[in-house]
């Protein structure tokens, strides 16, 4: 197991280095989670570092990031393990004649014919991983209780091999969108951390680190707008992500003072619904 | 008063606010508190929500309790009138500041202050952003304006009130925007101006919050957590009542809405699943065949896709259920992006068709507008005749319900004493595939009055009390 965060300034401080930067809820949860070896559920909105979050913590550990897509349909051999038919069979034809059947019988269902997929592999692994759950809410509301044993008893239970317990407690992250409830029973298992847009000074922090040549006067004003834009009542807010792009195009544009015009000619990066970017433009430029 | 003593009276009093700890939650945050030490306030105050709040819906509420119970407590909280001991408090704040800002506004006591030159200082703060002064100024305020009594068993709305209006606070903004005009050199250009106003609005905002906090902590000085925490229970988002939501909690409402479709439709969908089988999957059975050696020993099978269902959602809109109305309006606009097809009709004595208003905008606010001003819903007075209304429903819509057809009666059954019609429920019935009414009344005041949802129930699969979303999402988690 890596070693553990002496507090919560350490893990904010060791998020920066790597360019993420956490505000008090994430710092403390990182930590807290950690701590108690627990998983965090990460909720919020598109586009406002969720995912990002799990990649940062494990290159401030140095873990290898173990990533589990979730989508509908998604079951336990692609989530878990698989038993490898393929090998099994050719096992099985290679020596007809000469294993008696017991031998082959506890042959093949050994590790060398085991597919681990991202679940067990996180688990079995001996080097520091963090296990990144992706979109937990896309999977239907049955597929979620294969998670429920591997986060919190951290094994995995096959039957024909056993239990394979976890050699050191990964860091785990589970992100949802919020496009349904999650169950409690997963829910009740981890730490949650609501992960909203962030305010405007964090905003301006997070767009002077992460866009090359920004002026802090510009990195300003780009804040406020899109706190501004925010506000208003759109059928997709802004997310960061979309703020860095907006940022990045104003400096390939050579953009270092934002007027009305430029912003209105911008819009469509921040905004991707026609209706919204007439709004925000309306709002924007004639006054109040 | 040791953590964990405050811990216990902090979790029950989640618990009587409606949030869902359970048991392991709780050993969680007593876990997670050894963790974080208290006295950094704002890391454990996260590291308790982390453990106990696992909505986004319920963070007000918690944030709220935790103000409550773990506020910054001490002697210069307490009401009553200490004018010495409050007098040092104040000068040693102002001292601090000026060490920090080395400007100092007007050094010394400020007790001789008017109220218009604190307001006048209060401005400057604003126009500054100068958030130690700002502090300093709710302190002051509160004590000088809110008129507090000790023992008085009070929210703190009206303490609020008080002092906000003695600070002018609500021209403010105004002041401020007018200020900012002299203070540039140049003419501002309309964004900049916009820009501006939204600065000061979120630094008022944050003034505002500063009073109320204030107040808070010398409410709870005076009456202990447990009682404070008592008069600021809310209702929690889902316990909300739609016939009395506010315009903020109708925004959190329609938030809320559309995971629940989403569930709807998976729901109506799902019965189909079950139950039949299709005809034989040749890939997956060869697939599953390797397993026994190449021997088909598991045959798998064709499982029918779920046909999407249809749906007809027919809503009364009359002013007795207004305030339903608009989120029933909302609920159909988020149904019609679940199912491939959805009709809406409206009505009050006359019904009109509707799909097409939602169908062609990406904005509610603008389709419930134009069903409100544009959809022809009024036959004679414009008072609910749910009689004629499902006759002539059924005149002109009725051949379009089949066995797919899945249909959704909105509406508190208040028919002013017309016939009810309800032959026509009964045929719909029997034609479609289910029939629900959901109802917006509290159940004691159902078939009182003119109330007849009693006659129309028996024809419907089933009439579910919808005052509040967890109701809502009861009847969603029923309908398996």
């Amino acid at each position: 197991m890596s070693k553990s965060f002496e507090s919560v300034q350490v893990v904010r401080d060791g998020l920066k280095k790597v360019n993420y930067l956490a505000d008090d809820g994430i710092a403390s949860v990182v930590y807290l989670a950690q701590r108690l070896g627990k998983p965090i559920l990460v909720e919020g909105p598109a586009g406002t570092g969720k995912t990002q979050l799990a990649k940062s913590v494990a290159e401030m550990l140095n873990a290898r990031l173990i990533r589990l897509q979730c989508y509908e349909g998604l079951d336990e051999s692609k989530a878990l393990y698989e038993w490898n038919y393929k090998k099994q069979l050719l096992r099985i034809q290679a020596d007809k004649s000469s294993d008696s059947w017991s031998e082959v019988h506890d042959d093949i269902f050994s590790s060398e014919f085991l597919l681990t997929r991202p679940l067990l592999e996180a688990i079995s692994s001996t080097d520091p991983v963090v296990l990144l759950i992706d979109e937990v809410d896309r999977v239907e509301i049955e597929t979620e209780a294969l998670l429920l044993e591997i986060l919190s008893e951290y094994q995995v239970s096959i039957p024909e091999l056993g239990t394979i317990t976890a050699k050191q407690i990964p860091m785990v992250f589970l992100t949802s969108n919020n496009t349904r409830e999650l169950s409690e029973a997963l829910k009740r298992r981890c730490l949650f951390l609501h992960i909203d847009y962030p305010d405007m000074d964090r905003e301006k922090e997070i767009v002077l680190t992460k866009v090359e040549g920004i002026t802090e006067n510009l990195a300003d004003q780009i804040a406020r707008i899109v706190r501004s834009i925010r506000q208003l009542d759109l059928k997709k807010a802004p997310s960061v992500s979309e703020t860095l792009d907006w940022a990045r195009t104003l400096i390939l544009l050579g953009i270092d003072h934002i007027d009305a015009q430029e912003a209105k000619d911008t819009l469509h990066i921040l905004l991707k619904y026609q209706t919204d970017i007439a709004k925000a433009a309306k709002e924007l430029s004639v006054d109040k | 008063m040791p953590v964990l003593d405050l811990m216990s009276g902090f979790i029950v009093e989640l618990r009587n606010a409606g949030l869902p700890v359970s048991l392991t939650e709780n050993l969680d945050a007593m876990e997670a508190v050894k963790e974080i030490p208290i006295e950094d306030r704002d890391a454990f105050k996260y590291a308790l929500a982390a453990t106990l709040v696992k909505s986004q819906n319920h963070w007000r509420a918690f944030e709220t309790i935790f103000e409550v119970y773990f506020s910054l407590r001490g002697p210069e909280y307490s009401i009553a009138q200490d004018g010495k001991e409050n007098d040092e408090m104040w000068r040693e704040q102002q001292d601090l500041q000026m060490q920090g800002e080395g400007k100092g506004q007007s050094g010394g006591n400020m007790d001789g202050l008017t109220p218009e030159e604190i307001a006048q200082m209060l401005m400057n703060a604003l126009m500054n952003g100068d958030q130690a002064m700002m502090k300093a100024l709710a302190k002051q305020s509160v004590q000088r304006f809110a008129g507090m009594e000790p023992g008085r068993p009070v929210g703190g709305t009206y303490y609020l009130y008080r002092t906000l209006r003695n600070l002018d606070l609500d021209n403010m903004l105004d002041k401020l925007m007018e200020a900012n005009k002299q203070q540039a050199a140049e003419e501002l250009t309309n964004l900049e101006q916009r820009l501006e106003k939204d600065e000061f609005e979120s630094r008022i905002e944050q003034f505002k919050q500063e009073v109320e906090a204030e107040i808070r902590r010398k409410l709870v000085a005076d009456r202990g957590a447990e009682a404070m925490a008592k008069t600021l229970r809310k209702p929690l988002p889902e316990d909300v009542e739609f016939m009395h939501a506010s315009r903020d909690e109708m925004q959190s409402l329609k938030k809320a809405l559309q995971p629940l479709t989403r569930k709807l439709a998976a729901r109506l969908a799902r019965k189909r699943r079950h139950g039949r089988k299709g005809p034989l999957d040749f890939r997956n059975t060869v697939r599953h065949s390797l397993s026994y050696g190449g021997v088909p020993a598991d045959p798998k099978f064709k499982y029918p896709r779920p046909a999407k269902p249809e749906l007809m959602v027919v809503a009364d809109i009359s002013g007795s259920v207004a305030a339903f109305a608009r989120f029933t309006l909302m609920l159909v606009y988020a149904i019609q992006g679940q199912f491939s097809k959805v009709r809406s009709f409206v009505f009050i004595d006359g019904i009109d068709e509707v799909t097409s208003y939602f169908k062609n905008t990406e904005d509610i606010s603008d389709a419930i507008h134009r069903v409100n001003t544009e959809a022809d819903v009024v036959w004679v007075d414009g008072h609910s005749d749910y009689g004629h209304a499902f006759e002539v429903f059924w005149e002109r819509y009725g051949k379009d319900i089949n066995s797919k057809t899945t249909i959704l009666l909105l509406g508190d059954a208040r028919n002013n004493y017309h016939a009810t019609g309800s032959w026509v429920v009964k045929e719909m019935q029997k034609r479609g595939r289910h029939v629900y009414w959901l109802n917006p009344e509290p159940k004691s005041y159902w078939n009182t009055g003119d109330s007849v949802v009693g006659e129309y129930g028996s024809f419907t699969d089933g009439v579910y009390e919808c005052r509040n979303l967890r109701q809502l999402e009861g009847f969603v988690e029923k309908l398996v």
